[in-house]
Order: C-alpha cells, then structure tokens, then sequence
C-alpha cells in the first residue's frame, strides 16, 4: 500500500551541502537590485558633507529643470512621516527627534537632507550635484569622552551635556569586595567604532497600487516583519496594506536589525509619484548612514586576591551613540553591561553606562552586539591581572570558572546560564597548541630576539534573543509547516534567514520528524503577505528560537498525521515512521501523500478533527542560551615593520548540538574573521569636523584572504536545556571569541618590554613604535 | 551622444545605443539583464561585480561600456553548459564557500580564472590570487577548500 521512499538515515547532524546554493553560484538569485518594474523610478539622496551645521535655505529649482527629474522632496515635504523609531527604552532616555530627511540643522555627516526622483540612475545622481544648500557650518564633537568634556560644542542644543542617559547595575557587594580585595587592577580599554559592511549595501523598491492602497516595500532587512508593523506606523498606513519582501539579502550582520529612515522614505516616494522607485545605497553612504558597531571606552577594575580568586568588577562605559538613536542603539552596551563577568565567579560587580552623543551615525547592533566589547573587557583583564599577580593565564581562568554542577548558575548581573562545561573547550585548545612545550619554545624565540606570543580567550555569550519580557519587540519566533495534498511539505518560518543556512538546516529537521526525503521539502521566508508573523534573523536566533518553533509545528502536525493515519488503518495502534503509517498489528502502511491527500478531500475526519494538514506555532523561549568556548592565538611581531603574524589560531566552540558541522564551521570562521578584523585592522575614523575619513573600502580595512590566518575549529557539545533541540547559537561566537585571543598574544609578545595592554586595531604603526620606544607608545 | 556598441556575452550577441559613460557592471545588469554580477563598491576593491573580458578576469564597475564594445564577456550565468556547473561552481557548493552569496559570482569568476593560470595552487597562491574579492560571511577559509578541491578534482 505505501509509496513513499523510505527514508532511514537521519540528516541533523549531517554535513549537508545547501540547498540555497544552486541560485547563488549561478547569479540567478534576486537581490534588491535585481527588482526591474515597468515604469520604474530612481531616488538619489542628497547627504550632509557637513558634521553639524545649520540649513539656511535649499533650492532645487535646478535640479527639478533637469530632464528626467520627476520630483525633489526636502524635509518640508515629508512633514507627514513620523520619526524614524527608536525600539529599546530606558529610564530617561533622551531621543532628539529623528525625521526621515533633515529641515533646518544636520547632525551627521551622510545625514540625509533631499531625495531625487529620476527616470534614471544616472540623471538622479547628476541632479544631486544641482541642488543648492546653503549652510553654516557649526563646531562638532565626534569623541564621546570630549563629548562629555565641559565647553564641547552640543549635538543636539536641547541637551548641552551630550549625555542621552546614564544607566547603572549593581549586584553583590562590590563596595565590600574591593575594600577587601588584596590586588585591584585597572585598566581603559577601547572597543574600537567599526562599520558592519556587508558584501551588499541596503537598498529599497517601493511599489505602490493607489487603487488598493497597497504599498510593497522590498527592502534588504533582517526584520521583514517587525519593519512591515513601523514603516506602516511612520507612513500612516494600515498595516496589513503593506507588504514587506525580502528578496535575497546580501550580509546583515546587524546592520540590516533595523528601521531606516530610507525605507519609509522610498514608500512615501512611492505614493507619491505613484510608480515603482528604486533606491540603492552605494558603498560611501553604506560607510556614511548604515549604522556602525562597538564605539565604547571601558575602564575596568577587578578585585582578587593573590591566590586569583577573583572578587568584584567594576566597569565605567561610555558608549558613543552617535547623533541618534536607531532601532536600538540605547540598548547595545546594557548587553555588554549583562555579560561582563564572563564564565567567571563574581559575585560582585557594578556597573555604569554614560550614553553620549556625538556628531557621528549612529552605533546599533554589530555582529555580537555588546557581548564583544564584555568579552574584550574581562578577557583582557584576566591577563591583566595574571600578568599583576604573575600567574599563567590559563590557570587563572581554570581557578575562576564557573563549575559543572552549578548550572543553572546565576550570575551577579541577573542572568541564569543554561548549561556549561567551561574547562573542557579550554583544556582541549590547550592540547591543540600543547601549550606546556610552547611556553619553553617561547622562552628560547625571545631570548633569540623574536616577538612570540600566546593569548587565551575563554568566552562566554548570551544568544537566542530571547525571553519576550527581555527583549524590545517581543523574543518567540514562528513556524508554519504545512503538508500539500501530494504530501509535499512547506516550512515557513517567521526568522529571516539571510546567509545563515535555514534553507537547509530547518528542512534537515523536518525531514527527520516526519520522516520524508529533503527534496520533498522547501523553506519559505521573508515575505509578510505569505509567512506568519515573525520576529527576524539576529542575535545567534535563528537556530535556536526559530527552530524549536519548527520542531513544535511539526510535533502538533505529527498528531494530527497519526489520527489520519489510525482512522485510514481503522487501527489504534500506529506508528509514524520513514514517511508512513504503520498499522503495529497487521503491518499495513499509508504513506505520508495518501494521509494528507485525505485530510484535504476530507470524505471522512478523524473525531474532532479539521480538514487539512497545517499547523503555525509561536514558540517562546524560558531563557536565553549561552554558548561558550576558548579561542587561542599564538602569533609573532616583527620587530622591523609591527607586522602581526597570526602563526596558529585554534578555536574550539560549544553551541550545544549541531544540525550541520558543515554549516557551524562556516559560521565559526566568518565569526573569528570579523574578529580579526577589529583586532588588527578596522577602525571609523571621524576627524574632529566629523568627516568620516574612513569612508570607502580604500581607506576601512575588512580582512582579505591573504591577511587571515587557518582556522583550526573544533568543538565540544553541551546542549542547552533551554530548548527541545539542545543548540545553543553560533552566529557570534567567533567574533566574540576572537578580539581578546589576538590582543592577548600580541601583549603577551611584548610583555616583557612592560607592555601590559594595547588598543584594538594593533596596527603596524602602533606595534613597531612599542617595539621601538621601550614599551612606550 | 548616443553611440552603438555589440558586444558577445556569454556566446550570444548583444547590440545597442549607450551613453559614453556607461558603466559595463550597468550594461550587463540593467540592460542585457544580467544581475550575476553584483555591484558592491563602485570602486573596484571588492571584485563582486569581475567577469571575464576576452577571458581574463575584470571589475566590470570601472569599465566603460564602450570599452567592451566588439569583445568577448563571461558572467556567471555563462559558466554553467548545458545544465552542467562548472566545477568551481561545483566545488563551491561541495565546500560550502558561501553564505549570503553576494561576492560568490565575482568570487567564482576569479577563482575560475586563479585555475587557468596556476591548475595547482598552494593555499598562499590561492589567497593572493583572491586578494581582489572581498567577502564578509566566510572568511574565506571554505572559498580556499573549494579552490583546492577544484584543482584536485581538474588535476584528477
């Protein structure tokens, strides 16, 4: 009776090639800039080239009288559209208000201040050079600490102190603990202000039905829905007349977490001129306007004793903002704030947030977001106070870790971590570089002159955002997984994967619960008129909280499957396995199409049984995951140019359990690279005007092929009881990992020149002046 | 203004009035619909936008139109033949050499063009030879694997 192939093996856990894959490397796939419309439109957007100024007056007359200019709209014709949203709230937070094209002052270089609409690309941008603005220029401020400094000129004038808010966290003794502590350490340390840049710039099509008022937005985000609920409340609009599509998304790694004020810009373009419009952004504006990442000085002091037990952590951050908030700018550092103690036992800590504005884009959400800067900052001053009380680093970690048998271990900063096994990960990099012999090594290269290193990093990370009553937005993700009549499956899932590999990952568990070939599954997502709604793609959640919610709708579709199956068997005792029904008794099987195709014709139902084979669940999770690991970094200096030479760098991750290594790797590396990134080479550079001097892929330096060392990964696997899958998250880890690994080695280089921290880049300039004035920069 | 290029992409051959200063990464996408190659610098850092031009790899976004007026253009979508990838495309997939897929068509182009030259790199050559394409997901640790299991699977 059954036709369905029998499938036996299981796929999660396989290493399985992606199924994405086939449109991408045939350049078939659809990107934003790929959308053509008949009769479809180009925007240019006019931008500050001034860091802070007054708008005196705007003419587009020549603009206008150019052929092909259709329209030229400036902050007096979008009156209508509301503030650009600012979604996390904290006790006191300023938020200057934030219009979607600037009127009468500009607060950033890049910020937006007119939009041409052209029948061409090449005729908007001719006729941006036409507009006629005139400014006074004003005094800016781009260093959050000068920001802060009495006398510095104000971002916004309503607050001359440049201070959005202040925010503080106690927990334990920390006044007790440092009194009592025999050894304080203390030290600044910079998280460097990055750009994500992703491999595609933003970009927007606006199509608007004026009979239907129905506005599709296609725009490249990782939050089709949560985009679709606030560009409709900025537009005015009823929600459900807008339509949000994310085509093919071309790297987000936060940048794309968010509500730009070009996506409601473009709708508003849209119904206006009443033809489809294009914008898309260019690699400067991408510099210029796509929020950055990090932007914090740190100044960290740790309580111990001289034996290494640590006692108390304090932390004064001050996060440059920027001139506004985005999404959830405010937001970032309170992570950082939660994750500060690390995998380590302080029960003591306190913590103060300065939030400070500056002439500059705003920060927002970076690969990591908040958890790197915390990593940074305990993982250095670990070594800090190694180096202070002269004991091996790793040891020192090993002495303050968090046991086994104390999970769920609740942290001084109000977290409870799910499950962990710290030592193991760190015991198992250590073997990989056998560290005990390296040490000797060591001693001999620098008695021979050579600049040896080695930097552990032990991390810890909080992900799979998150508990709703902690999260800005709400933190459950949704699945849809319906059975077509033919007993094809569709997956929908409310998380919009854009790289990460759902595509194949969720179809990976599909195929397993409902024992059914991959090919007979597809995964759909990211558009809002066809998926459930959903919460997005970010924060190491698109496994975890989106895949429990694909695991549920499938165990409730499971049920309604095996009614089918008993009531078609006329048998009360069925299993379903490999795809089919089967009757236990007699042997006799329906397979999985016949099953669905008679919940559908529904001649006859199952008892208090619907037609049909769909189920939708909003899974929300108890807590968040944390997953863990030890990165270490052996690198060598070269004392003639300050070059750094990442010589092994192994990184061993727990992310709980893995549906495809192939898939995990993939993100490991791509993690650790960013890492790097930050660690040697990245860093937005404003001049004191706000000039973003930075500001094209000549001047920022991502990581190239030939600057980036092997990865040696490897993992252990603690899965989380947080969820029926066990996993954990893996889209961070690599980059929260990574920065203190490298620094630490480099310190550990030059340690003995009294060299005891370095700021992130360690740029060659930088390490060849220490290397060259004793130790002093 | 106007003037008339023909030019063979991909074994076929396309004829039409262009503006002098039309970029080639625009004529491809916009005009003979194209999209493979991407646009992600406009300054030829990132190599998203290479194809081949009379077989050697170029960044079509600081090229002229014009310029390939009466030559031989190859986009990704020439790569495959009769249904039949390539084998860097191949071994992308097998390797998992990408992840949002938005340098991969530039990235394949280059590495296609990296195995002409030198059918045995070793992971150095390979990196040096990529230094032009710049991705931000893999860190291009996978994009060397697939380059090597090419070689190996070409040299087999």
């Amino acid at each position: 009776m059954a036709t369905t192939i029998t499938k036996t093996d299981t796929l999660v856990g396989k290493r399985i090639r992606r199924r994405e894959d086939p449109r991408l490397i045939t350049g078939t796939a659809t990107y934003v800039d790929d959308i053509q419309m008949p009769g479809m439109h180009h925007a240019c957007i006019l931008r500050s080239p001034h860091g802070s100024a007054r708008i005196r007056s705007i003419n587009t007359r020549p603009a206008l009288d150019r052929p092909g200019v259709v329209a030229v709209f400036t902050g007096s014709d979008i009156k209508g559209v509301g503030p650009v949203p600012c979604g996390a709230s904290l006790p006191g937070l300023r938020v200057p208000a934030h219009s979607v094209l600037a009127s009468d002052r500009v607060y950033f270089v890049g910020h937006p201040v007119a939009v041409v609409v052209a029948t061409d690309r090449y005729v908007a941008a001719d006729a941006l050079d036409l507009i006629e603005v005139d400014y006074e220029p004003l005094p800016a401020v781009t260093d959050p600490e000068k920001a802060i400094a009495p006398g510095a000129p104000a971002v916004h004038p309503e607050w001359p102190d440049n201070v959005a808010f202040t925010y503080h966290q106690e927990g334990g003794d920390p006044e007790k603990a440092f009194q009592e502590a025999e050894v304080v350490v203390k030290q600044r340390i910079i998280s460097q202000r990055l750009i994500p840049t992703a491999m595609e710039t933003r970009g927007v099509v606006a199509e608007y039905r004026h009979a239907e008022k129905n506005l599709t937005l296609y725009s490249s985000t990782q939050i089709p829905h949560l985009l679709r609920t606030l560009v409709a409340q900025m537009l005015g609009l009823a929600e459900n007349h807008l339509r949000v599509v994310t085509p093919e998304v071309g790297g987000g790694f936060g940048s794309k977490l968010n509500v730009y004020a070009e996506e409601a810009l473009m709708g508003f373009v849209a119904m206006k001129i009443r033809k489809p419009i294009k914008w898309i952004e260019s690699r400067r504006e991408n510099f210029q306007c796509t929020i950055h990442g990090r932007g914090h000085v740190d100044y960290y002091e740790v309580a111990a004793r001289r034996d290494g037990t640590v006692l108390g952590l304090r932390l004064k951050l001050i996060q440059d903002l920027g001139a506004y908030h985005q999404l959830l700018t405010p937001a970032i550092p309170t992570l950082s704030v939660l994750m500060m103690p690390g995998l380590y036992k302080f029960r003591n800590v306190s913590a103060d947030i300065v939030g400070v504005f500056t002439n500059c884009v705003p920060t927002d959400a970076y690969r990591g977001a908040g958890r790197p800067e915390a990593t940074h900052g305990i993982e250095r001053m670990m070594d800090v106070l190694a180096a202070e009380l002269k004991m091996d680093p790793a040891e020192l970690r090993l002495k303050n870790f968090i046991g086994n048998d104390e999970f769920p271990y609740q942290t001084a900063t109000g977290l409870s971590y799910d499950s962990g096994n710290y030592a193991e990960p760190l015991k198992k990099a250590l073997d990989l570089v056998d560290y005990h012999n390296f040490r000797t090594e060591q001693r001999q290269a620098k008695a021979a002159g050579k600049l040896l290193g080695i930097g552990i990093s032990t991390y810890g990370e909080i992900c799979a955002f998150g508990p709703s009553p902690a999260t800005p937005a709400g933190g459950w993700e949704s699945a849809t997984v319906k059975i077509e009549p033919t007993g094809k499956v569709t997956v929908m899932t409310g998380a919009s994967p854009h790289g990460q590999g759902e595509e194949t990952t969720f179809a990976q568990i599909a195929a397993d619960e409902l024992g059914v070939p991959l090919d007979d599954i597809i995964v759909v997502h990211g558009d809002t008129a066809v998926v459930q709604y959903g919460i997005g793609t970010f924060g190491s959640r698109g496994t975890a909280v989106g895949g429990p919610a694909v695991y549920y709708a499938l165990q409730e579709l499971k049920a309604k499957i095996k009614k089918f199956g008993e009531m078609l068997l006329d048998s009360t005792d069925v299993t379903l396995a490999g795809g089919q029904c089967v009757d236990n008794r007699t042997g006799k099987s329906v397979s999985l199409a016949q099953i669905a195709g008679a919940s559908y014709r529904a001649m006859k139902l199952p008892p208090n049984t619907e037609p049909g084979m769909v189920a939708t669940y909003f899974w929300e999770p108890p807590n968040f995951a944390f997953p863990f690991g030890a990165h270490i970094v052996v690198s060598q200096v070269d004392r003639d140019t300050g070059q750094v030479e990442i010589q092994r760098y192994v990184a061993i991750d727990d992310c709980g359990n893995i549906i495809n290594p192939l898939l995990v790797d993939g993100q490991v590396h791509g993690g650790v690279v960013q890492g790097l990134g930050q660690a040697l080479y990245e860093q937005a550079v404003y001049d004191d005007n706000g000039q973003l001097i930075t500001g094209e892929l000549m001047d920022y330096a991502i990581p190239k092929a030939n600057m980036v060392p092997w990865i040696e990964s490897s993992h252990t696997t603690t899965p989380s009881p947080v969820n029926p899958l066990g996993v954990k998250g893996v889209g961070e880890a690599g980059t929260i990992g990574c920065s203190p690994a490298v620094v630490n080695s480099v310190v550990d280089a030059l340690s003995h020149l009294g060299v005891r921290h370095i700021d992130m880049p360690l740029t060659p300039e930088k390490l060849w002046n220490l290397v060259h004035q004793g130790g002093q920069a | 203004m106007k003037r008339k290029i023909t030019l063979n992409i991909n074994g076929k051959s396309y004829s039409h009035e262009v503006e002098p200063r039309l970029l080639l990464i625009h004529y491809l996408r916009e005009t003979a619909g194209l999209t493979g190659p991407h646009i992600g610098c406009e300054t030829s850092i990132c190599g998203a936008c290479t194809v081949a031009l009379d077989g050697k790899a170029v960044k079509s976004c600081t090229l002229f139109a014009v310029q390939a007026d009466g030559r031989e253009v190859t986009t990704i979508e020439g790569l495959a033949t009769d249904g039949q990838l390539h084998p860097v495309q191949e071994a992308f997939w097998n390797e998992h050499a990408l992840q949002c897929g938005f340098c991969t068509p530039g990235m394949i182009m280059t590495a296609k063009q990296l195995l002409e030259r030198d059918p045995q790199p070793t992971e150095e050559d390979i990196r040096h030879g990529l230094e032009g394409n710049l991705c931000r997901c893999t860190g291009y640790q996978h994009i060397v694997n697939a380059v090597k299991a090419a070689a190996a699977k070409a040299g087999a």
